[in-house]
């Protein structure tokens, strides 16, 4: 069954890399900002690098907000992709960004003593339970990670990261999943990650 | 827990991989796309490009392999030299590096670094520092253009002083290359390596001198660095990734699968 997927173009920089990514699973996929094909997509891409308050603006210009609020279909955000679904972003110019409140939590600057930031590079993930996206992804699975700030674990985790405190990895609700690490930019098991998102 | 990262480089000339040793006489290694492939394959953390003519030949340089190494590379890759501008570094993020790299430009123009942390975040901005041991001062300086002997000078920068203003200026990671150890294979230089860890909080990753086993053993242990780059050893096929990382993993070292 050919999938209509789409990757929501948010202006960030690692579309291509998405885009690249589920090409080699050997998927058609279209890169649009148009309201009638994202509604239209089976699945969702929503990627995001950069900071919070670029995006959302960039979303904002787009009049995007309301069409991704909307979507019924699965929808899989990246990176700060992921950031933006919960509620707002301690990452801003003006002390809170307000995002697009799709999953409850708020995202705020990794607090990890003397260890270095940005938490760049493979760490360890644990799924809650590996269903769904998570599928044959069993725990100490290593996903490539560049970030400084992070949502706190709670009940909407879908995979816990530890890296001077634990965080979410992964969270879900309903027909949102959001994912911090990069699955484009993680091997083998990135591309596992990408299969169970569009097998959904 | 984050794994410490293996990273070959692979010096970039005329859209074909090239190795030199102290910078110098460079020989042609390979193609990019299927040494990149066989490095990721292999269980490389991340590669890095480095197109070594570009900077100090004064010349736009053709980055369109970037984009075919993006199509078949699943693992972080970043691309370096020759990045002078803010739109040139949005260019090769587009085409789907993860990160960029600049070293003399940003020495040349040290707001280069602030204008690229704020336009695209501290994530994909990665400074690339050539340092260099001068034996008769007894200080680390930091070089310029050293991808052209004829045209390398030395700056006015220590490099401990230049580690901290990139910082500042939103650097998101640091590769320091420790160029009297470079390509020579006896080691990475730990006592500097070790003293820029102290002043560096952000991923710093070890350049140069990287021979066998045990130097990446020690530069983990010892400098505590967050990756270490290497060429010539994985070109060559001195060091196969596998072992490499087998071996470090039976050290104890927190290394990826």
């Amino acid at each position: 069954m050919a999938q209509n997927i789409v990757i929501v173009n948010t202006g960030c920089a690692n579309i291509s890399s998405v885009k690249f990514a589920v090409e080699r699973l050997g998927v058609k996929v279209e890169v649009s900002d148009k309201l009638d094909i994202i509604k239209s997509a089976d699945k969702v891409f929503l990627p995001g690098v950069g900071s919070a308050n670029a995006a959302m603006a960039s979303i904002e210009q787009k009049q995007l907000i309301k069409t991704i609020q909307g979507l019924t279909q699965p929808v899989l955000g990246i990176c700060l992709g992921m950031q933006l679904m919960v509620e707002k972003s301690a990452e801003s110019l003006t002390g809170s960004t307000p995002c697009l409140n799709l999953i409850p939590g708020e995202v705020k600057r990794m607090q990890v003593g003397d260890l270095r930031l940005p938490h760049m590079g493979w760490n360890t993930v644990t799924p809650v339970d590996e269903t769904s996206l998570f599928k044959g992804i069993p725990t100490g699975t290593y996903f490539y990670f560049v970030h400084s700030f992070a949502v706190d674990i709670s009940e909407f985790t879908l995979a816990s990261c530890q890296y001077g405190m634990n965080f979410s990895a992964a969270l879900h609700k309903d027909n949102f999943f959001g994912v911090q690490f990069h699955p484009e930019r993680s091997s083998d098991a990135g591309a596992q990650l990408l299969k169970n998102f569009i097998e959904l | 827990m984050l794994a410490r990262r293996i990273i070959p480089c692979l010096d970039v000339k005329d859209g074909k991989v090239v190795k030199g040793v102290k910078f110098r006489n460079h020989e042609i290694i390979g193609d990019i796309v299927p040494l990149a492939q066989r490095y990721a394959e292999e269980g490389a953390d991340e590669l890095v490009f480095y197109d070594i003519t570009a900077s100090s030949d004064q010349r736009v340089v053709d980055k369109s392999w970037v984009t075919r190494i993006a199509q078949v590379i699943d693992i972080p890759f970043c691309v370096a030299g020759g990045i002078k501008t803010v739109e040139q570094a949005g260019y090769i993020l587009e085409m789907g590096a993860d990160k960029i790299s600049v070293n003399s430009p940003a020495l040349a123009d040290p707001e280069l670094i602030t204008r690229l942390h704020d336009t695209y975040g501290q994530q994909c901005v990665v400074v690339g520092i050539d340092s260099y041991y001068n034996e008769e001062t007894g200080v680390y300086q930091v070089h310029q253009y050293t991808g052209d002997e004829s045209r390398t000078q030395v700056t006015t920068w220590q490099t401990a002083d230049w580690v901290k203003e990139v910082q500042q200026r939103g650097a998101g990671e640091i590769v320091l290359n420790c160029m009297n150890q470079d390509g020579v294979r006896q080691g990475y230089d730990i006592a500097q390596l070790a003293a820029i860890r102290k002043a560096c909080k952000v991923p710093l990753i070890a350049s140069g001198g990287a021979g066998e086993l045990v130097h990446f053993k020690d530069v983990f242990e010892q400098a505590d660095v967050d990756g270490a780059l290497a060429a010539s050893v994985f070109h060559k096929g001195i060091i196969p990734i596998q072992d490499l990382k087998a071996y470090l993993r039976a050290q104890k070292i927190a290394i990826r699968d």
